[in-house]
């Protein structure tokens, strides 16, 4: 027999073992996230799954369920906080969604759009990040970076590359390439690695492929990100 | 330097630390030390001889301040830059080796002999103004030192050449209690506890380790951890859990085949204005070493590990000289005191500049050569700590009290300071004080006492345990160090009348923005937001809006962020809102929000490019005007 644990007064079934996210999206409740994926180990780096248990805040993809723990998430609160760090990912790094390839399947912007955040707010950082275009098939814009580390986990663990990994720390955290001249070219990389599917914003895109889908028939411009399963399924199908 | 010098350097490094590719930070850090920094040639060597991905290594080598994937010079300067510094006029002195050397602070030189840039407390603030030359601490800076070291690096005469008495570190004990005076002989504290069984009679705390065949002699494993929770030792590196229950928790964790449980004393003592650890380890090494020891026993480990941060680089050769006498006093090593199965090393690791490595579980990521970033937890280090392993990590000052005890015994040490807190504490007092250094109290002493004892006058604020710690004001010096009201890992920065307490605030702000490690969304964005808007404030574009949007951010970092850093982040600012506002007010000089983007600045470089400067080349908007 499972256990249970509610969430937002919800009883969630649970198998000991779980996280806290992966048994709500199993009972079809969605918690925004961005760095999670259901196919590796959680990174817990994003914050936007945090949730409050005996009102403490604690990231929901790496919290075991615990039976009869009473989990908050869907509350203004807790949005208002989520929302403030959709604002930070948006001015940390160079986003312009109407001229972005990803507009449409971006999980940043829908997760944006599910929490209703209307403007950046904060002032933009403007970094400067040069675009690497050096591979044939594969662009990589590294203005959209959110450094959720799922690319460098997909190289490393599925594809045993190892194309990516995080450098620099704090605020100059970024994204580098495993090649002495630093360009993606220069990596045994190619479009059929599973880190060339798992980039939740329009970081690693492929080439000749743009706008093929108009801007307003892609996924998230259907339905909401919220909507159970949806998230996996677009990784699946990408 | 050629390919091939630097191949055979990294080839040699590798071989001390066995081809271990678990310590990549000691090898990059001894290969930077050998070619000043850490050369694409010497990436390349590493990754062939040990076989890890190249981005991995610069991965890990960009994470640490002090080591170099671009070319730094020769000599590398770096200004300790904490606000002790700043008081005792580091920045001026920056100014002038800079003017002296014909060098921009933060770039090399045009002939690539040096560099100068500023960097964390280097935990020198009792000896200020601080630096660090090639990771060798220099004290007590004057505008003549700097004359000096101009001239020695102009020069390019090697550092060993240098005067010595640059590299004078004192230790400025100015009270010492019972941890501080009680003379110790190596060896001293071991044998006083595996005397004391028979009197004492063993009691077991559990029985797992006679199960599992762990050493026993010295008390046993079980009298020891006994001794230290009658002792009611609590954690010295802020936190103050209890030592015991921790011990017994690592002991009770099963291990898996092939693993060993580990000792890890925390020495990276990077939070501004605490330098306690650094006296400990250069006066009472043994005693320290001998604490770890001791605790190795109660939990049956057999690898210890002191980590210790970059900037204490000077002591690593007395440390590891003292770590062989004790091994040739068969104090470390095997059969420990002749007790069969009493095995016990220690390793030195050295950090390489970052604070957040003083987490315990970024500490042991950076144990394992990676990144410093705090692991998910649970499960914690007593279970999965290095390598997987179970691990204990305490404080230089909490093993240095674990000696006393194993010598004194835990009863007696309890019956010192207050209820919840027993012992004593050792304080970094600096600031504007008389006598800066350390002081060790009893615990329960009120901070009026200390500043009293230090001579401190016209005091308008005390930084009790650091920026991450707690601000006071003088209507709070009544209150007493210690668990039950003040606790501290033990900074203690004075701050008299004459100092303008929102600058101390966005000192700390700037301090925990450059440490930050940037795992997490809300410390790494929220880190540099608070910065910026402190600057705007400091700028004189600041309204009341903006006070709402530090709370907001505080109130985030508070919650959200993944470790203590992100955590505490905020609390200098909000302390300081809350016991000096007219600090802050007086840098409100609008009602209204204001940007902090200011477009007659924005047009400077324009300016520069051109040439011009004249009214025509400037924006005449009312707000537009730098001031
Ligand atoms: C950002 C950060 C920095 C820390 N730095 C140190 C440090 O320099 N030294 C230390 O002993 N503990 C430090 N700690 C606390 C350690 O995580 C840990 O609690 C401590 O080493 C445990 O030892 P204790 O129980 O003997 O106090 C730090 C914690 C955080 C969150
Ligand atoms: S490139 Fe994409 S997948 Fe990789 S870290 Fe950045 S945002 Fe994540
Ligand atoms: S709170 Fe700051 S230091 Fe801690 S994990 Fe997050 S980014 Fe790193
Ligand atoms: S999804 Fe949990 S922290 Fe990112």
């Amino acid at each position: 027999m499972s256990q249970t644990f509610t969430i937002d007064g919800r009883v969630i079934p649970f198998e000991v073992g779980q996280t806290v996210m992966q048994a709500a999206s199993q009972a079809g409740i969605y918690i925004p996230h961005l760095c999670y994926h259901p196919a590796f180990k959680p990174n817990g780096s994003c914050k936007l799954c945090t949730v409050k248990v005996n009102g403490r805040q604690s990231a929901s993809c790496t919290l075991r369920a615990q039976s009869g723990m009473v989990v908050e998430s869907d509350t203004e609160e807790i949005n208002a906080e989520r929302r403030m760090l959709t604002q930070m990912l948006f001015v940390e790094g160079n986003h312009f969604c109407p001229s972005c390839e990803k507009s449409g399947n971006c999980q940043l912007q829908a997760t944006a759009y599910h929490l209703g955040m209307m403007s950046p707010h904060f002032d933009h950082f403007f970094p400067d990040r040069a675009v690497d275009a050096s591979h044939p098939d594969i662009l990589l814009d590294f203005n959209r970076c959110i450094l959720c580390s799922l690319c460098v986990q997909a190289s490393r663990e599925v594809d045993k590359k190892q194309v990516f990994a995080l450098s620099g720390r704090g605020i100059g955290t970024h994204l580098i390439i495993n090649a002495r001249s630093g360009r993606l070219a220069d990596t045994d990389f190619s479009l059929a690695d599973k880190a060339a599917q798992v980039c939740p914003v329009g970081v690693i895109l492929k080439k000749r492929t743009g706008f093929a889908v108009p801007i307003g028939q892609r996924t998230y411009d259907q339905q909401p990100i919220s909507v159970p399963g949806k998230v996996a399924e677009e990784i699946r199908h990408d | 330097m050629h390919g091939e010098a630097i191949a055979g350097i990294v080839d040699r490094v590798i071989a001390r630390y066995r081809r271990d590719s678990t310590c990549m930070v000691q090898i990059l850090r001894e290969v930077q030390e050998a070619c000043d920094w850490i050369p694409p040639e010497a990436i390349d060597r590493i990754q062939a001889v040990l076989g890890v991905a190249r981005a991995e290594i610069e991965s890990v080598a960009g994470f640490y301040s002090f080591l170099y994937l671009q070319p730094r010079g020769r000599y590398r300067i770096l200004f300790s830059d904490n606000i002790t510094d700043r008081m005792q006029g580091s920045e001026a002195l920056l100014e002038q080796l800079c003017r002296s050397l014909w060098v921009e602070p933060g770039k090399v030189s045009e002939d690539g002999l040096l560099s100068i840039d500023r960097t964390s407390c280097t935990g020198m603030c009792d000896q200020g103004p601080g630096m660090l030359v090639n990771n060798r601490a220099i004290t007590r800076l004057t505008a003549v030192r700097i004359e000096q070291i101009a001239e020695l690096v102009r020069n390019q005469r090697p550092l060993n050449e240098w005067p010595a008495e640059f590299f004078d570190v004192a230790d400025h004990i100015r009270r010492a209690d019972i941890l501080l005076d009680q003379p110790m002989q190596p060896g001293d504290a071991l044998r006083a506890a595996r005397e004391r069984v028979p009197s004492d009679g063993l009691i077991a705390s559990n029985m797992r380790s006679w199960r599992e065949g762990l050493p026993s002699g010295i008390g046993g494993p079980a009298a020891m951890l006994d001794e230290i929770k009658r002792a009611n030792l609590r954690g010295r590196g802020g936190a103050g859990f209890m030592t015991g229950l921790k011990w017994e928790a690592c002991r009770n964790a099963p291990l898996k085949a092939g693993q060993q449980r580990i000792i890890v004393c925390n020495a990276d003592e990077g939070e501004p204005g605490t330098f306690k650890d650094r006296v400990l380890l250069g006066s009472y090494a043994d005693q320290v070493f001998e604490g770890m020891t001791a605790a190795a026993y109660a939990i049956g480990a057999q690898r210890g590990f002191l980590y210790l941060r970059g900037e204490y680089r000077y002591l690593l050769d007395a440390l590891n000289a003292t770590l062989n006498a004790r091994r040739k006093a068969n104090l470390l090593g095997r059969d420990i005191l002749g007790i069969p199965g009493a095995d016990f090393d220690i390793d030195i690791h050295l950090g390489a500049g970052a604070y957040v490595c003083g987490e315990e579980s970024a500490l042991i990521e950076s144990l394992e050569g990676k990144r410093g970033t705090p692991r998910n937890r649970p499960p914690f280090p007593v279970t999965n700590g290095y390598l997987d392993q179970p691990t204990i990590v305490n404080n230089v000052e909490t093993f240095a009290a674990v000696a006393l005890i194993a010598l004194k015994g835990g009863d007696w040490y309890a019956a010192f300071g207050t209820r919840h807190s027993a012992g004593t504490k050792l304080l970094s007092v600096s600031g504007d004080c008389a006598r800066p250094g350390i002081y060790e109290y009893p615990y329960g002493v009120t901070v009026r006492q200390v500043l009293e004892d230090c001579g401190a006058s016209d005091t308008q604020a005390v930084q009790i345990s650091g920026p991450s710690g707690i601000c006071l004001s003088e209507a709070e010096f009544d209150r007493a160090i210690g668990f039950e009201d003040i606790p501290t890992a033990g900074a203690f920065t004075v701050f008299d009348r004459s100092r303008d307490m929102f600058e101390v605030a966005r000192a700390y702000v700037h301090f925990f923005q450059h440490e930050s490690c940037g795992f997490c969304t809300p410390c790494r964005v929220g880190t540099s937001l608070l910065k910026k808007l402190m600057d705007k404030l400091h700028d004189g574009h600041g309204s009341p809006y903006d006070l709402g949007e530090i709370e907001k951010l505080d109130k985030l970092l508070q919650s959200m962020s993944h470790c203590g850093l992100g955590h505490t982040a905020g609390n200098p600012v909000i302390d300081t809102i809350a016991r000096f506002r007219p600090a802050y007010e007086k840098r409100m000089v609008h009602d209204q929000f204001v940007p902090a983007f200011d477009l007659d600045r924005a047009l400077s470089t324009a300016r520069q490019m051109t040439g011009r400067d004249d009214s025509q080349a400037h924006l005449d908007v009312e707000q537009g005007r730098s001031a």
